[in-house]
């Protein structure tokens, strides 16, 4: 990729030595090393729940080490909080942005090192601070917009800004690319350049390998927990990378039979709708998703998918246009008669939407249904019933722990959280099913059963609505590829076809009709 | 494998009571009466004798006793609004309100509406339970409609109830003929009072059965959330609203009906008051307290119905013992002090629950070790 | 006549504003950096019965009055253990501080004073002092407008301290930010805990001082019935001024002036005070559904934070 490298190898800036971290019983870090120098980029590389972050937070001070220590250059140092990091030139990028949202840009870059002047906070110099610091690294801000106004990309340049405010050597980017289209991905990507070449080191938590090719020098990987090795990343491939960080050699290729698509299922037209700023965000959108077929809507975040499935599943309400469900209109209908209409939804937030947490997994389980014959009589629950489909299904779909029925559903890990939703959608059996990031903080193994499971409804006839801003998984799954942008479908590509360069064009704006 | 699981039976009830929540109201009981006697001994009053009054003021004969369940009742019934409420997502702090409104409403029926007692008292309850209803359902309007945070309406409906109150009690056709700031007395037709003599003669002449009232509410209460559809949208919509939109459960039509029954509740604790204690509503000089006992209750029972039931009895025997401290010259605020100091502690017990598991947690490891 | 009625009206008002406004304000300080504090109603209580017995032990109407905040900040520091440390549910804390706080000041009270639940009456020399008192004729216009009691002024130039405090110093940058995102804040290694405590203890103490200017300056005495009310229309009037200072300032105002007309109103004797009484209460309801709208709590109000470790 032509990329430069500005690794000084004579100073090592972070070496971590055999770190263990231990919470109660479970072991997240069991002996990790790393070894960074001056102006690397050092990727960490593990799967969800590999421990990457645990890691991280123990670097950061967040987290105290059961044992093992940490020097920075070269000197033995004691992280023990977030301000002992701050001074020897650590700085952190959460990767749930850890940011103020009613203040501005930058207010929020120099919270907690703020400039005084007199008995009050000098705004005014803090402002050109922030103005000469974006311009030094290419990181473009608006310091006088509020956090809750700009887009994802804008606020995780506030994040890195923030953390050159405080006069970091070293940064963690923890997952940095999760919500950034392919040009913004670039951009961030020529942003570490800037950084390397200004003699800071990077380091980058990621699981994307694409990524990890394109922009680290070093790569260690993690797996349970455990320090597997670390590598030279101009030596290895992806698949290589990707064996080692599960342990296993993976295909990412689903299988997927040729499959004529049937009649259509879902049909909207000219949707319009605002967002909980009360701003438009749907304008005018087309779109039909056809039974036996899954359609992939790819996008960046913030440009109407959110709105767009809610408005579809009666969450919120569109100010004009038409849904047609096997051709009857519901448009401004109630979730409950979308529901009977014959949609079900994974929704993207599975702790805010999915589930209710206090809830056990067995009322759960009936979330929809209560009210049905089978569990209820004249208002009456029917708990006998109810225990028993919960026992059934969490034996079919083996959701751990087992005898998990009147467990609160909180107490289960993300992964068998998920498994809980997708036992409920799979047996409402709808004609339409919408899935919205069905992936997002699931493990390989688990990622691997959810998108079998949406090939088989695909296949068995259903239509499937896939919402994603994760490119691979739309582009791998789908039939038709839908780019949203600006609450508009901008492009329409089959699967089959699809170029990423191409979709990410379109998903930044490009190859709208402008 | 049978081996484990009948050891894990044998542990399961220590477990449970580690993981429950009486033990550790029981220990904030405890300490209660603790700091309650250390103030009053550093104020030069025998601890020992105080509440030796409490005890045998309350206990002490079976009259006792029956006044202390009646002056339960009511705040069986505000603290079951409070649970009610919390279960459902909201926090009901307008219970004193709409135990005024019930009052008003059952002394209304009371007073004026003359029928037998089968359909006057069950009358006067009804009416209570839609004033108190509908005056919490207007603070569920508000919050639906107009997104008004229900503390804030909550706070200025009970004063509105309360100058509503005294209003009432001033209109010459419902205020007492001669001297002194009430109301007429209810019909005997609406007062629950035992009337049988022998029974009387037990009991004492203030036996009321209004306590059948609050634990009927309680049992029902109970069922509704545990056993019920209605239950089940409600708890859905108190716990996650989003989770029960997208379930297809209305979020706003469910907090309407939760705030209303937990009005009612409170207001049917107004009624229990002035039929089985009061007979009469006087003026007011300052808020009576019952929606905030309430509270206490509904705390100290963890928000669940049943135990609502002997969290009040227990206020109800406080309140009443309190009455009798003054013979000994100690002063009932004592009564507060104990409870709040129980509160207090509710509020911080999950620390003591997280030590006292971690330890026992820590023992039956180290017991595995040595096997 | 009007002129006379309108200098009546202000006095009304600015003798019912002053002391709501002074828990108003520590309303604002606990909400804002995130801990919900219903015990203001128990910190007024202990502070009007602590001032009251201040001043009669020590006669300093001054010293009585700070003293008299200090009790209400020690049931703030109780709040704040119990919220800031040991992450209770907040209601519930609060709901035991309205408990504690008035049943230990009547407890103290009858200890004290022989077993008498009020205190005996503060003397003037011993109250807080009124200026502008002897510069205009008794009863005239500006006699009512300007002869209040001195903290009636300190309390409104408490509100542009505290406005300068939230807005323009570094503490009230820091004391917002906690109220909307505690882990942010504790990222960029600002002490969450200590800016809640801080926090939670100044509004016992700010509550404590209006509870003190009640019995020191309007009533004059301690009586269990002198606080009823005023510090759940204190947070009232914090979430009708969406937790803003300034906001809580007008809202006051609006509860006083409201406050103000009922007297008035009572004592033309024509409508039941009852029902005058009334009006404070549903005009905050109308003004609410016509004009406030919906206030935006700050984003973590409520909500305990625990520091990872």
């Amino acid at each position: 990729m032509g990329r430069e490298s500005h690794v000084d190898l004579s100073k090592t800036v972070i070496a971590m030595h055999d770190i263990v971290k231990k919470f109660g019983d479970f072991v997240a870090n069991d002996g990790i090393n790393l070894t960074v120098h001056k102006g690397e980029v050092h990727a960490i590389l593990g799967e969800n729940g590999a421990g990457k972050s645990t890691l991280m937070n123990v670097l950061y001070g967040l987290y105290h080490p059961t044992s093992g220590y940490i020097e920075v250059n070269e000197n033995k140092v004691s992280i023990d909080s977030p301000e002992k990091a701050i001074e020897l030139g650590i700085g952190m990028v959460h990767q749930h942005f850890m940011l103020v949202q009613p203040f501005t840009v930058t207010e929020n870059i120099i919270l907690g090192m703020e400039p005084v002047k007199g008995l009050s906070v000098d705004l005014k110099s803090a402002r050109e601070q922030v103005i000469e610091l974006s311009q030094r690294y290419g990181l473009q801000v608006d310091p006088d917009a509020k956090i809750e106004d700009i887009s994802v990309g804008m606020q995780q340049r506030v994040e890195i800004l923030k953390v050159l405010y405080r006069g970091a050597d070293i940064l963690i980017l923890d997952e940095p690319t999760a919500s950034l289209t392919p040009q913004e991905i670039g951009e961030l990507i020529e942003i570490i350049g800037h950084l390397t070449k200004d003699g800071k080191s990077i380091i980058l938590i990621t699981h994307k390998l694409k990524e990890i090719k394109a922009s680290a020098d070093y790569c260690t990987i993690i797996r349970q927990g455990k320090y597997i090795q670390t590598v030279d990343v101009s030596e290895v491939n992806e698949d290589q990378l990707a064996a080692m960080m599960v342990g296993r050699d993976v295909t990412f290729k689903v299988d997927k039979k040729e499959q004529k698509p049937g009649e259509e299922a879902l049909v909207v037209k000219n949707l319009h709708g605002k967002d909980y700023r009360n701003v438009e965000i749907l304008k005018g959108l087309d779109l039909t998703v056809r039974r036996g077929e899954i359609v992939g809507l790819a996008g960046v975040d913030g440009n109407g998918q959110t709105e767009l499935v809610e408005i579809i599943t009666g969450l919120r309400k569109g100010t004009e246009g038409s849904i047609q469900i096997h051709g009857k209109e519901v448009f401004g209908a109630t979730p409950r008669e979308i529901f009977d209409a014959g949609i079900t939804s994974i929704p993207a937030d599975r702790q805010k939407h999915g589930l209710v947490l206090e809830f056990s997994v067995a009322d759960n389980l009936i979330l929809q249904n209560f009210g049905e014959e089978e569990f209820s009589k004249h208002g009456i629950l029917k708990r006998d019933a109810i225990q028993k489909k919960a026992t059934e299904l969490i034996d079919k779909f083996d959701i751990r722990p087992r005898e998990s029925e009147n467990k609160p559903a909180g107490q289960l890990s993300g992964g068998n959280q998920q498994k809980v939703i997708i036992a409920r959608e799979i047996t409402n059996d709808s004609e339409l099913l919408i899935a919205v990031n069905p992936t997002r903080g699931l493990d390989v193994g688990a990622i691997e059963y959810v998108h079998k499971y949406l090939v088989e409804q695909r296949n068995k006839g259903k239509a499937v609505l896939l919402v994603s801003f994760e490119l691979d998984e739309v582009m791998s799954l789908s039939d038709e590829i839908k780019v949203i942008f600006d609450g508009k479908i901008v492009g329409s590509v089959p699967g089959k076809d699809a170029d990423e360069n191409e979709l990410g064009l379109m998903m930044a704006g490009g190859g709208a009709h402008e | 494998m049978s081996n484990t699981k009948a050891k894990d039976s044998k542990s399961s009830f220590g477990a449970k009571v580690l993981h429950g929540n009486l033990l550790y109201t029981l220990i904030s009981i405890a300490v209660g009466f603790i700091v309650g006697a250390i103030l009053l001994q550093a104020a030069g009053i025998s601890a020992g004798e105080a509440y030796g009054k409490l005890i045998t003021g309350t206990l002490g004969k079976p009259k006792f006793i029956v006044w202390s369940i009646v002056y339960a009742s009511p705040i069986i019934l505000t603290g079951l609004s409070v649970a009610f409420s919390f279960q459902t997502g909201v926090f009901n702090i307008g219970a004193e309100g709409q135990y005024v409104v019930g009052t008003l409403a059952a002394c209304i029926v009371g007073v004026f509406v003359k029928v037998p007692a089968v359909i006057h008292v069950p009358l006067c309850l009804i009416a209570a339970a839609l004033a108190g209803g509908l005056w919490s359902m207007v603070v569920a309007v508000l919050k639906v409609k107009r997104g008004i945070n229900e503390v804030l309406s909550f706070i200025m409906f009970n004063w509105i109830a309360y100058y509503l109150s005294n209003y009432i009690v001033n209109i010459p056709a419902v205020h007492k003929e001669g001297n002194g700031e009430a109301t007429k007395d209810i019909l005997d037709s609406a007062k629950m009072l035992v009337t049988s003599e022998s029974l009387q003669d037990v009991l004492g002449s203030g036996a009321s059965y209004n306590i059948f009232v609050a634990v009927l509410a309680a049992i029902v209460i109970a069922f509704i959330l545990n056993r019920t559809t209605l239950g089940y949208k409600l708890k859905a919509v108190g716990f996650n609203r989003h989770a029960a939109e997208y379930g297809g459960i209305s979020a706003n039509k469910e907090i309407m009906t939760a705030m209303s029954i937990s009005g009612a509740l409170a207001g049917m604790g107004g009624a229990c008051q002035l039929m089985g204690m009061g007979m009469r509503i006087s003026q007011f000089s300052s808020q009576e307290g019952f929606g905030f006992q309430g509270i206490t209750v509904a705390l100290i029972g963890s928000t669940n119905p049943i135990g609502c039931i002997f969290a009040g009895l227990f206020y109800g025997a406080m309140k009443y013992g309190g009455t009798k401290l003054s013979l000994v010259n100690a002063p009932s605020e004592i009564v507060d002090i104990i409870m709040g100091t129980i509160i207090f502690f509710i509020a911080i017990s999950h620390v003591f629950k997280r030590l006292l598991l971690s330890h026992t947690g820590k023992k039956a490891k180290s017991e595995g070790g040595t096997k | 006549m009007f002129v006379r009625n309108l200098g009546l009206l202000i006095n009304a008002t600015m003798t019912y504003t002053p002391p709501l406004l002074l828990a108003a304000l520590g309303s604002c300080f606990s909400e804002r950096s995130g801990v919900v504090n219903i015990g203001i109603e128990g910190m007024m209580t202990i502070g009007a019965f602590v001032g009251a017995a201040m001043a009669l032990t020590c006669g300093n109407p001054w010293i009585a009055f700070l003293v008299g905040g200090l009790a209400g900040a020690l049931f703030g520091l109780l709040h704040a253990i119990a919220c800031v440390s040991f992450q209770a549910d907040q209601t519930i804390s609060g709901t035991a501080i309205n408990f504690l706080a008035p049943g230990l000041a009547v407890f103290l009270c009858k200890a004290i004073y022989d077993g008498s639940s009020d205190t005996p009456a503060v003397d003037i020399s011993m109250k807080l002092p009124k200026v502008f008192n002897d510069i205009f004729p008794v009863g005239s216009f500006w006699n009512n407008v300007l002869s209040n009691y001195s903290v009636a002024y300190l309390s409104l130039v408490l509100v542009a301290v505290i406005w300068f405090v939230f807005y323009k110093t570094k503490f009230g940058m820091r004391l917002r930010a906690v109220g909307e995102a505690p882990e942010a804040c504790d990222t960029l290694g600002i002490n969450v805990y200590k800016i809640r405590y801080i926090c939670v203890i100044l509004s016992g103490f700010l509550a404590g001082l209006g509870g003190a200017y009640i019995t020191l300056a309007t009533v004059s005495q301690f009586r269990p019935i002198v606080i009823v009310g005023q510090g759940f229309m204190a947070i009232a009037a914090v979430i009708f001024g969406k937790f803003k200072p300034q906001g809580a300032l007008l809202a006051c105002l609006l509860f006083g002036f409201c406050n103000g007309v009922k007297v008035l109103a009572t004592s033309s004797n024509t409508v039941s005070p009852n029902l005058i009484s009334m009006i404070p209460y549903i005009v905050t309801i109308l003004a609410l559904v016509l004009f406030v709208g919906t206030a935006r709590v700050p984003a973590a109000n409520g909500k305990p934070f625990q520091k990872a470790k």
